[in-house]
């Protein structure tokens, strides 16, 4: 009998297995058999690991349900999380290895720890309890720790980890004490108990614990004010490091966040909602008025992926149904246009190393159009204007919003999107109007082909944003 | 014959953008070697579709059921339906003229872009791009489908001013880019509160939907602050100058000739038929804000030294009678604001071709460099003064038809809105005989004059049929006004029923 439960349970973890098992595997692989081509295959092989982990999500996990006691769940919000991460996180892989081989960092420390960071952040979206959680954000954030300071002979990679580590440190001490709080007033650690607290109304302990809990996320999500790493970090890690920080852990963290308010503290809705709100309009404002004056891409893209953050609180903050699927198609479509994004400035490669000031994009949309349209397409579609993808991200946040009536939120929303757009247009306008001499040599296979799929994929789904939609909505989240 | 074919409109939407599609494959795929071959042909590519695009949309008025006020041609596809949204085109005698009015305009925009002579395959397809977006403006028949057009637009045009644009083309891409998307935004909120209270996106079903009196007050000044700009109204009109000055000529016509337009029809779709009670309410800042555009840019456009920016701000004067003749509300007053729309359109378009007829022999649009042209471009100097006097408002040309059309409707609300705008017209006269004057007639003084040409062959081609248009129009206004009867009556008449009846 314990063997039929333990296979039933088990059966809900495939992809988190295969991801585990797979990265120790591969372990093994590269240890023994040593030399440059140990470390490509496996690369590809953590590529295929990381794109058969998100598949397995959506296929081979059949049922739905709870494990482990209830402290690991899958349903449908974790089945579309954990295919999106896992596709997310093999393209950012596979962007990574042109870079790693020119970079002489071709080690196999480096695709294993992207599989074991996927591990934990596929078992974050899926944490029912609070002992869950802190294990799944430890174990992708001390893989990212040490992807951030993977070139360790440089001195700004080294400063990035580092920083990146004491405050993260500092986030998850903040995280474990607002749980402790939270197990001490509720008496449980199980989100589902969690919840029946929560209904026999909310105590001021259960408060202090759920806002210092808020506080650790939005250290991971970076969300104004515990965004200062972010941009330092972003310029400083190794590129394809960088886009893939900008992907997926963002994504698992605020689908975790969002689980965690909606599900347990559903019903303190009306204490949460306040802090969310500001947490909102604080990042989209510093993010948009921030990036104004970067000069390198690397931070651009760093205070726009705060701003993005919080354009994702706004439908956090919604709690409602509508704010979950609206929150899941506009991270789907962000992450499209940033990996495209990321792709382009791994473009950005002179005959003398990696160029990233924006100024060196100058005049790109002539000597190479293809790149000079992709940029403009995702820049565009970052920004949200229409008729990018993008723009259906936001405007189903706003919609969300307008429908939970925070009508000072949504406004603010598409004001700070238009001072969003005076950064986007300024790399626009580099890529386009300026004249520039900086020749890029021509980008590997797969750089090239992620940048100008996501480029062409940014115009080209607007057809399909319905098929995305639909699987957002049929994504069933017990709300409030 | 194609009134059954359903996609008809999709097809005609989308033709331009499908030339561009094939000139990027071509342009992308191609060696550095061949880019100058590229370059000739996607003219030729260019040209071609938006020849088709104009065959079409003929067609698409030939087959217009005048007699019937409802959407013609409507085009449905299921898409977001899960949640009240979906791909719907289609077209009533409101917007039709306007799709003419774009495709006609565009082959000319392409003729008249011979001097563009960098990264011209990238121009034809920002021009392409352009022209779907706008087309599909005035098709949509769903709000979010009319925003995704409405706000592209802003893409193509930020590149052509941009790239193609004169000294200061980056300072006026920004302003264009940035004044036009912040008075949209908070349409796009308004948008969505439609959505959420009616339940879809079909313009067709909010068109019958009341909205609360309160509601409505906040949506038309959402939607005011987009429509007003784009239109664009005092004192927002400041991106205008700037914009029109530093774009490319053709660059210039299409933002004089159909972008100018989009403010208009949205006030005639939107405004005026969804929330008419708040459209009655502010009627009157409607025509105080109309009438200072009509005199106030009237005088600035007189002391102005750059001709480009002259004929801007006639547009923006012009427009202020078109703002006034919508908000008049009665028959002649809404068919005159269309009628002048579509006449300003080919008028200035036409005025902007004639400075680039002079700019790009002499590269300059000071006003005090030239002088006396008419010695050395007889030609020129005739069809200059044709579009001036169209441009006055001349009785023969079609300038006049709209003014007189809108004063009369200004007239039948409050005798000193016609009056200001009568004012107006004098203005106008002042200020385009003045520059006239100075620029063709008088001795040929700059030397540098002495061997320009008069206009060839590719110019006569260009102008002809804009020239016809200005007179036909200019004679037989029944042309437009029959087309737009039906659908005009209806509106007002809706109008009407919805407002509480005056308490006497």
């Amino acid at each position: 009998m314990t063997a039929d439960v333990l296979s039933q349970d088990l059966s809900l973890l495939i992809p988190e297995l295969l991801l585990a098992c797979g990265a120790m595997a591969l372990l093994m692989l590269g240890v023994f058999m040593k030399g440059e081509g140990a470390n490509r295959l496996v690369q590809w092989l953590t590529v295929g690991l990381l794109t058969a982990a998100g598949l397995a999500a959506l296929f081979l996990v059949t049922g739905e349900g709870t494990a482990f006691s209830g402290g690991f769940i899958f349903d449908s919000l974790a089945r579309f999380s954990k295919v999106a991460i896992g596709l997310v996180a093999a393209i950012a892989m596979l962007m990574a290895m042109p870079y790693l081989q020119a970079e002489k960092l071709g080690k196999i420390e480096y695709p294993i720890l992207v599989a074991l960071a996927a591990t934990g952040m596929m078992m974050m979206v899926s944490a029912n309890d609070l002992i869950s959680m802190y294990m799944a954000i430890e174990l992708q954030s001390l893989a990212l720790y040490v992807l951030a300071a993977f070139n360790r002979d440089s001195l700004r990679a080294s400063e990035a980890g580092l920083k990146y580590f004491v405050l993260g440190a500092l986030s998850s001490g903040l995280l474990l004490y607002g749980s402790s709080l939270v197990y001490g007033f509720a008496g449980a650690t199980g989100f589902d108990a969690i919840a029946i607290a929560v209904e026999s109304g909310p105590t001021v302990g259960l408060i202090f614990g759920l806002v210092f809990v808020i506080c650790g996320l939005a250290f991971k999500i970076s969300a104004v004010p515990f965004h200062m790493w972010t941009p330092d970090v972003y310029e400083g890690a190794p590129t394809p490091v960088t886009a893939f920080f900008a992907t997926a852990p963002k994504f698992a963290a605020i689908v975790l966040l969002a689980r965690i308010l909606i599900e347990p503290f559903g019903g303190m809705v009306e204490q949460w909602r306040d802090v969310i709100w500001i947490l909102a309009a604080l990042s989209m404002g510093v993010g948009a008025f921030g990036a104004l004056t970067q000069t390198n891409i690397k931070r651009l893209m760093a205070y726009s992926s705060i701003s993005n953050m919080g354009y994702a609180l706004v439908a956090i903050a919604a709690a409602s149904q509508t704010g979950v699927w609206a929150l899941l198609v506009y991270m789907v479509l962000y992450m499209i246009s940033v990996i495209g994004s990321f792709g382009a400035i791994l473009s950005m490669r002179t005959r003398e190393g990696m160029v990233e000031q924006i100024s060196d994009l100058a005049g790109v949309a002539q000597r190479n159009p293809g790149l000079g349209w992709s940029i403009t397409a995702l820049m565009f579609s970052i920004g949200g204007l229409p008729f990018m993808v993008g723009f259906f991200g936001k405007f189903f946040l706003v919609y969300a919003a307008v429908e939970s009536g925070l009508m000072i939120l949504a406004v603010l929303a598409v004001l700070f999107s238009v001072v969003g757009a005076a950064y986007y247009l300024r790399v626009v306008k580099t890529v386009w109007f300026d004249e520039g001499e900086v020749e890029f040599v021509p980008a590997a296979l797969s750089i090239y082909w992620v940048t100008r799929l996501a480029g062409l994929a940014t115009v080209a789904l607007l057809p399909v944003v319905g098929w995305v939609v639909y699987r957002a909505v049929s994504v069933g989240l017990t709300v409030l | 014959m194609f009134g059954e074919f359903e996609a008809f409109l999709s097809i005609l939407t989308f033709v331009p953008a499908i030339g561009a599609l094939v000139i990027a494959i071509f342009r992308f795929t191609a060696r550095p070697e061949d880019q100058a071959l590229i370059d000739r042909n996607s003219r030729l590519v260019a040209w071609v579709a938006t020849m088709v695009t104009l065959a079409l949309s003929i067609i698409l008025v030939m087959n217009f059921d005048r007699e019937s006020a409802g959407f013609q041609f409507v085009h449905e596809i299921e898409w977001l339906s899960e949640i009240g949204m979906g791909y719907r085109l289609g077209v009533d005698g409101i917007s039709i003229l306007f799709v003419l009015l774009t495709a006609g305009l565009m082959p000319i925009c392409i003729m008249a872009s011979g001097a563009i002579e960098k990264r011209v395959a990238d121009y034809m397809i920002a021009f392409l791009l352009l022209e779907t977006l706008v087309i599909g403006v005035f098709c949509a028949l769903d709000l979010v489908v009319f925003y995704i057009f409405f706000e592209g637009g802003l893409i193509p045009m930020f590149i052509i001013i941009g790239v193609w644009g004169g000294q200061n083309r980056v300072y006026a891409a920004f302003k264009f880019f940035l004044y036009t998307l912040l008075g949209s935004v908070l349409m796009l909120v308004a948008m969505i509160y439609m959505f959420l209270e009616a339940g879809t996106t079909d313009i067709t079903v909010l068109l019958d939907h009341e909205f609360a009196r309160n509601a409505q007050m906040w949506m038309w000044l959402a939607f005011f602050a987009s429509f007003a700009v784009k239109m664009p109204m005092w004192p927002v009109h400041t991106w205008l100058p700037d914009a029109h000055v530093q774009a490319p000529t053709a660059g210039s016509v299409i933002l004089a000739g159909v972008l100018l337009k989009l403010g208009g029809y949205g006030f005639l779709r939107f405004s005026l038929p969804m929330f008419p009670e708040a459209s009655d309410y502010f009627a009157p800042l409607v025509f105080v804000l109309s009438i200072i555009a009509i005199i106030y840019t009237s005088l600035v456009a007189f002391r102005q030294t750059d001709i480009k920016k002259l004929i801007a701000y006639s547009s923006v004067a012009h427009m202020g009678f078109v703002t006034m003749g919508l908000f008049a509300m009665n028959e002649t007053g809404v068919q005159g604001a269309i009628f002048q729309m579509i006449s300003h359109g080919v008028i200035s378009g036409a005025l902007f071709l004639c400075v680039g007829v002079i700019y790009d022999r002499m590269h300059t649009r000071e006003i005090a460099f030239y002088g006396g042209l008419v010695h050395k471009m007889p030609v020129y100097a005739a069809i200059f003064l044709l579009f001036t006097m169209a441009n006055v408002g001349l009785p023969g040309t079609s300038g006049f038809v709209g003014e007189i059309m809108t004063m009369v409707g200004a007239f039948q609300v409050d005798w000193w809105i016609a009056t200001g705008a009568a004012v107006g017209v004098i203005l106008s006269a002042m200020y385009m005989l003045t520059v006239y004057r100075n620029v063709v007639f008088g001795e040929l003084t700059n030397p540098k004059l002495e061997n320009i040409s008069d206009i060839n062959r590719m110019e006569w081609a260009i102008f002809i049929p804009l020239i016809f248009m200005t007179l036909w129009l200019g004679v037989s206004s029944t042309v437009v006004t029959d087309i737009t009867a039906a659908s005009v009556d209806n509106l007002i008449t809706n109008y009407n029923a919805a407002l509480p009846a005056p308490a006497q």
